[in-house]
């Protein structure tokens, strides 16, 4: 298989996974500020932090209200994260790679693509935003179970899952780290049932609440949300999970020794935290590392598989 | 009722479905009569099927756009498809063949012995100006001596029904994706159409052009890898390039992803490392292929490929410096070269042409500028033309002086009366100007398109096809009226 076209897989991936998450973020964090009293609600500046693109924003919206940050997540074309953007990239991708997906798959990221633009004054009101969103989700969603489904479990297709998961891995950490700082003063009693909600957004945004209900069978608290999203080997946002699967997806390729060893790396600085024990300080460390780790193993993939083969030949 | 035929005005153009207002010719009656019996709802319910199913399949071409950057849009597809009877096909096809293996003869003769040119039948001072002659290629033996293994003819067809070869696009004449998925979409369209007609299948053009490259490839034994070579995303045809990929299961390749070594091989980068290539399909164009030979500014191609191809360790389609035959003046003696190689005389005729180099002929032209086409040999696309009787003064003392500086660059044609065939329109169907492209392969054997792309020229009493400029296309059926 060329390179190029793995690096293209791989990225469409990424991009599409980009932009459910986006849309699950924008969606939950609605859901969650009509749940907390107005003196304690987070507003909307922490999603600009959740995708790190607060100078960006800065740039060009003076304030962090709700119509900035939706627009500018949503449909900004300068943000190359926004669910627009993202959307386009993947199709670029896509785009470039038709001829290894089945017919269908390039179709519905066409579609897609085409239908969040053409509908974006609908996710950028308040009314139809929730059905836009799930419109998004649910797209990205039939991408996936698509090409689970009819794509041959080639090459190709485990760079599409290295892709997926490692953006998957990614955002669960950024979600953790923004959602897990911004939480309320933690010494007042009175807010300790939103402090609940909160940890149940987290858990929602990543459509984890009810899987976490079943593995953990306990109510909402914060260790136990951070173990069962880091270290939960069974759920498929939990970032031990994630890893798992890249390094799954790297023993069925060819010459993957290196990028093997950093995924091993990583799955064993998840295995070996306790999460559960961290201070927030401790946590937003551990989170920094584990970040670097993972853009780590990105750029042994990259390096093993894309970047430009040694020009001289035979 | 939203399409009379009755009231349908071929206004004396050859009209390729009505004969006369109100009768369908024998071979399109039956998409006449299904087409006159929809109401106004029902043909415009049909008319956004197709588009509905052109945007879902992303057809689409790219056109460049001022402000930088590339856009995609779909290629306006008209619904009432071109119809052509299977017998009168057959003859064009006999042509087309014929046409081919006589350009063929001609490019290699011109690559080695030019006998032609001593035997006085074709001008030495026009290849002695050709653009598109290339020196690196004297010599070279290509398999089995064909340089044209996909040469895309336009065909047109003037008032009095006669079919004419405008020009022979040998470089890397595109389109043919468009004749497939037109196709599909008819089929998703007029499904019922298909039930009662005896329509002759397009869709066995991506294997027969597998086959062919196959039949090129250097060594035989194992299965040759074959690859498709884009300039990338943004030109104008990767649509293209990437449904003949698709459909070949072909890799397609960008120039990065290839390297020569040092034995002369071909190689893909791969996730395994570097892997032989044998036969390139190149969608890139000869100046842009080799930038250690060719346009060294180019980052298309691959530095080395012309000194592989020319060892013989892999194959290239088109050959490099097939294009010298894809010339609009050399175009002019194409009908003499088949008389000359072939010994017959030529099936298809070419619309009568003028060559500005010759003294007499550039005489007659500038006298009836306002009379005919004129056109620069080595132009596609229909940029650079001046349609005399449709310019003004000023375009053509302009084009005077063009001629004047350069003559060898132009030709000029009387202006044919393009044949119409009725479009849709709003709520009914008006005629509208179209031409034909069938595709020729060669190789082992010879093959041609069934059909071939029709492309028609949107606006009112336009003649320009082209998808650049106002262009849509149909689907092309040749109909075997004997087994409906």
């Amino acid at each position: 298989m060329l390179s190029r076209v793995a690096e293209n897989l791989y990225w469409m991936a990424r991009y599409l996974e980009r932009a459910e998450n986006t849309a699950r973020l924008v969606n939950v964090n609605g859901n969650l500020l009509l749940d907390l009293p107005p003196k304690v609600r987070p507003g909307w500046a922490p999603l600009i932090e959740i995708t790190g693109s607060e100078a960006l924003f800065r740039q060009h919206y003076p304030t962090a209200d709700e119509r900035s940050v939706v627009k500018f997540l949503l449909g900004d074309g300068a943000n190359t994260g926004s669910i627009l953007s993202s959307l386009g990239a993947a199709r670029e991708n896509a785009r470039t790679v038709r001829d290894y997906m089945p017919r269908e798959a390039w179709e519905q990221v066409n579609t897609l693509a085409l239908h969040a633009r053409s509908n974006l004054a609908a996710g950028l009101g308040h009314r139809r935003r929730y059905e836009y969103l799930r419109d998004i989700i649910q797209g990205v969603q039939q991408i996936t179970g698509l090409l689970a489904g009819s794509m041959t479990h080639d090459e190709g297709y485990q760079f599409l899952r290295m892709g997926r998961n490692l953006e998957r891995a990614d955002m669960t950490i950024r979600i953790i780290d923004v959602r897990s700082a911004n939480l309320l003063p933690e010494a007042s009693d009175e807010l300790t049932p939103f402090r609940n909600i909160q940890w149940m957004s987290v858990l929602k945004s990543l459509s984890a609440y009810q899987m976490y209900r079943r593995a953990m069978q306990v109510r909402v608290r914060r260790p136990d949300v951070l173990k069962f999203l880091f270290k939960e080997r069974l759920f498929p946002r939990a970032v031990y999970h994630a890893v798992c699967e890249v390094e799954g997806c790297l023993r069925t390729l060819p010459r993957s020794e290196a990028a093997i060893a950093r995924a091993v790396e990583t799955k064993e600085l998840v295995t070996g935290s306790r999460p559960e024990a961290m201070t927030q300080a401790q946590l937003h460390a551990f989170i920094d590392l584990l970040e670097q780790q993972l853009s780590q193993l990105h750029a042994a993939i990259s390096a093993g598989y894309f970047l430009a083969a040694p020009a001289a030949a035979g | 009722m939203a399409i009379r035929w009755g009231s349908y005005r071929t206004k004396g153009y050859y009209d390729e479905l009505i004969r006369a207002a109100g009768k369908p010719r024998a071979a399109a009656r039956g998409v006449c009569d299904t087409l006159r019996a929809l109401s106004d709802r029902e043909l415009e319910e049909r008319r956004q099927a197709a588009e509905l199913a052109i945007r879902v399949m992303g057809i689409t071409f790219t056109v460049y756009s001022e402000e930088g950057g590339s856009i995609d849009r779909a290629w306006p597809f008209d619904i009432i498809p071109r119809v052509i009877p299977a017998g009168e096909w057959r003859r064009i096809e006999a042509g087309l063949i014929q046409r081919v293996r006589a350009l063929n003869l001609f490019i290699d003769d011109l690559y080695h012995d030019q006998k032609i040119v001593r035997d006085r039948v074709f001008p030495a001072e026009l290849l002695a100006g050709s653009k598109n002659f290339r020196a690196q290629c004297v010599g070279v033996d290509p398999p089995r001596g064909v340089w044209a293994h996909i040469c895309g003819s336009d065909l047109i067809r003037d008032q009095d029904g006669t079919v004419y070869v405008l020009e022979d696009n040998l470089r890397v004449p595109s389109g043919v994706s468009y004749m497939l998925e037109n196709r599909l979409v008819m089929k998703r369209v007029f499904p019922e159409l298909f039930d009662t007609h005896a329509i002759l299948p397009v869709d066995d053009y991506p294997s027969q052009l597998y086959d062919m490259l196959c039949s090129i490839a250097p060594h035989t034994g194992d299965k040759p890898e074959v690859v498709v070579l884009t300039p990338g995303i943004y030109n104008s045809a990767y649509f293209e390039h990437a449904y003949l990929a698709q459909q070949m299961g072909a890799e397609l390749v960008e120039g990065r992803d290839l390297v020569v070594g040092d034995d002369d091989g071909v190689y893909m980068r791969t996730i395994e490392g570097l892997t032989r290539v044998d036969v390139i399909y190149r969608r890139v164009d000869d100046l842009f292929l080799d930038p250690a030979v060719f346009n060294s500014e180019s980052t298309l191609g691959v530095p080395g490929l012309l000194r592989a191809w020319k060892a013989g360790k892999v194959a290239l389609a088109n050959a490099p410096g097939a294009g010298v035959a894809d010339d609009k003046a050399v175009y002019a003696f194409v009908p003499k070269a088949i008389r000359y190689y072939l010994d017959e005389e030529p099936i298809l005729p070419n619309v009568p042409t003028h060559l500005c180099m010759d003294d007499k002929e550039r005489e007659y032209v500038l006298a009836n500028l306002d009379k005919l086409v004129v056109k620069p040999a080595n132009e596609s696309g229909g940029y650079g033309m001046l349609i005399g009787p449709q310019a003004s003064t000023k375009e053509r003392e302009e084009f005077a002086r063009l001629i004047k500086k350069d003559p060898r660059n132009y030709i000029a044609q009387p202006l044919v009366r393009l044949s119409t065939t009725p479009t849709v329109v709003g709520n009914h169907a008006e005629p509208r100007h179209v031409d034909l492209r069938p595709f020729i392969l060669s190789g082992e054997t010879t093959t041609v398109t069934t059909g071939g792309l029709t492309r028609v020229a949107l606006r009112k009493g336009s003649t320009v096809v082209n998808s650049s400029q106002g262009g849509g296309s149909k689907d092309t059926w040749i109909v075997d009226e004997g087994a409906t």
